[in-house]
């Protein structure tokens, strides 16, 4: 097949075409995804999430840029991929990451593509994934994924991502935000950016204070006279995966201040995933529900084609006329067509 | 589950500051369900021809008001060729003398909308182009 050659051959007409074909989930776009699958697993993903206004674009710019020093000697190839929202009405999107990535036009090491999120609500689309696993076999050797900005519970990139920063800048909430469930708990690396502006002290210990509550850090110290003591925990926390403590880190996304330390952490929290099996676990948990999704859609979609006629608009009907429960609608629907598991003729 | 978009790029090559008519351009296709890549100010030929090729675009709008058209825009129109993209439309807005309309058609611009053109006539114009490119059923 064309394209896929060309791809593996680093043609960028071919790696944009097939991503099209991807993100439309055309016939073309799954064999294309088929053939490439062998050649994905080398990347890094690493996913960028945050309010809207708290510097993605700019961190992922900055970040790229780093990746890319020295320039012309470095080998480390950085793939974009930055997704903004759908119009729910109209089905149209602005998608404006790039004004905040100029300074990567012009390097063929840096590929970046803006992808509309097309009704998901997870806070990425929900081909991004497909369209990650070809930028990986293209030989990307790190994908950074901006979602949509994310209020609380769009978490799906930690799913899709090894590493996972989210980004907070000053001024933005107080600490009841940062104890809430949800987005702060998938952070691997918490980041404030717009450390140049006030108040960063009040939102980095915020934040600090709730990552101690799940991470106490050992100390003593003397409340109401007593001496209190908390000990240090086990390395092997309760969860599946060992202990990482997100490091908080300090960036002003516009000047480049803070982003070596930053490369530094997300390089730690590679090399911890890698020695403590971590990785596997997340690239296991990642096709996991990837399976699970697909399975749904292709089993709904068969099921229904085995409906007869009108059955299902019945059943909707027969709702709307509070005759039948959903759960009833269902198994009527279910009975109907034969059961959920037939023989294939 | 397979759906197809309109994926349009709105840029501002060379060097003058005024972006309000792209925004506008931007929003009305937006509203006309395609979905717009939007690069900003101060874009060169050649970060504008990078940008529609990784972007896989249908078609590239053009807002100039500092009346270097007749050196950009055959300069884009040129990148994209050589990038095997010579199907992407690449159409106009901003100040566009009348005079310079005839040679700017021929070299392959779709349309040129001057400030009190409808959204309407881009919107449609946009949408007859692709669909005689590429004979679509759905569109956005």
């Amino acid at each position: 097949m064309d394209l896929v050659q060309g791809i593996l051959a680093g043609d960028r007409l071919a790696l944009a075409r097939t991503l099209t074909q991807v993100e439309n989930g055309t016939a073309e776009g799954k064999s294309a995804l088929s053939l490439l699958f062998p050649h994905t697993g080398k990347a890094h993903l690493v996913g960028v999430t945050g309010a809207s206004g708290t510097g993605k674009s700019s961190l992922v710019n900055q970040l790229a840029r780093y990746y890319r020093m020295p320039a012309g000697e470095s080998t480390r190839r950085v793939a974009i991929v930055a997704v903004d929202p759908t119009s729910p009405f109209t089905g149209g999107a602005i998608l404006g990451d790039r004004i905040r990535m100029r300074d990567l036009a012009g390097d063929p090491g840096v590929f970046i593509r803006s992808m509309a999120t097309r009704g998901s609500l997870g806070g990425i689309a929900s081909a991004t994934s497909a369209v990650v696993q070809v930028l990986d076999a293209a030989g990307y050797d790190l994908i950074l994924i901006e979602t949509v900005g994310a209020g609380q519970s769009e978490v799906d990139i930690a799913r899709l991502a090894h590493t996972t920063l989210v980004v907070e800048a000053p001024g933005l909430g107080d600490d009841i935000q940062a104890i809430k469930a949800g987005i702060l708990e998938i952070a691997d690396v918490l980041v404030v950016n717009k450390a140049d502006l006030p108040g960063v002290e009040n939102t980095e210990r915020a934040l600090r204070g709730s990552l101690n509550l799940a991470h106490p850090v050992p100390h003593r110290f003397i409340h109401h006279g007593k001496l209190e003591i908390i000990p240090e925990q086990s390395a092997v926390s309760a969860a599946s995966e060992p202990l990482w403590v997100p490091p908080i880190l300090r960036t002003v996304a516009l000047d480049g201040t803070g982003i070596p330390k930053l490369a530094d952490a997300i390089a730690d929290h590679r090399a911890h995933l890698e020695t403590t099996g971590g990785w596997e676990q997340r690239v296991r948990w990642r096709l996991q529900t990837e399976l699970d999704q697909l399975l749904q859609t292709t089993l709904v979609e068969g099921f229904r084609s085995r409906l007869p006629a009108g059955a299902y608009e019945q059943a909707v009907q027969d709702m709307l006329e509070r005759r039948l429960s959903p759960f009833q609608a269902v198994e009527k629907l279910v009975d109907g067509a034969g059961g959920l598991i037939t023989e294939h003729t | 589950m397979s759906e197809r978009k309109i994926r349009v790029l709105i840029a501002k090559p060379g060097l003058d500051g005024h972006d309000r008519g792209a925004k506008v351009v931007a929003r009305a296709l937006r509203d006309a369900g395609m979905e717009v890549i939007y690069t900003g100010l101060r874009q060169t030929p050649e970060m504008i021809a990078e940008a529609a090729l990784q972007e896989d675009v249908d078609a590239v709008g053009l807002s100039i008001l500092s009346g270097a058209h007749m050196a950009l825009v055959p300069r884009v129109l040129e990148l994209l060729k050589a990038n095997g993209q010579e199907h992407v439309k690449v159409f106009l807005g901003g100040i566009v003398p009348d005079e310079d309309v005839p040679l700017l058609l021929k070299l392959g611009v779709m349309g040129i909308y001057g400030p009190g053109t409808l959204s309407d006539t881009y919107v449609n114009d946009i949408r007859t182009a692709m669909m005689a490119a590429n004979a679509w059923h759905t569109l956005g």
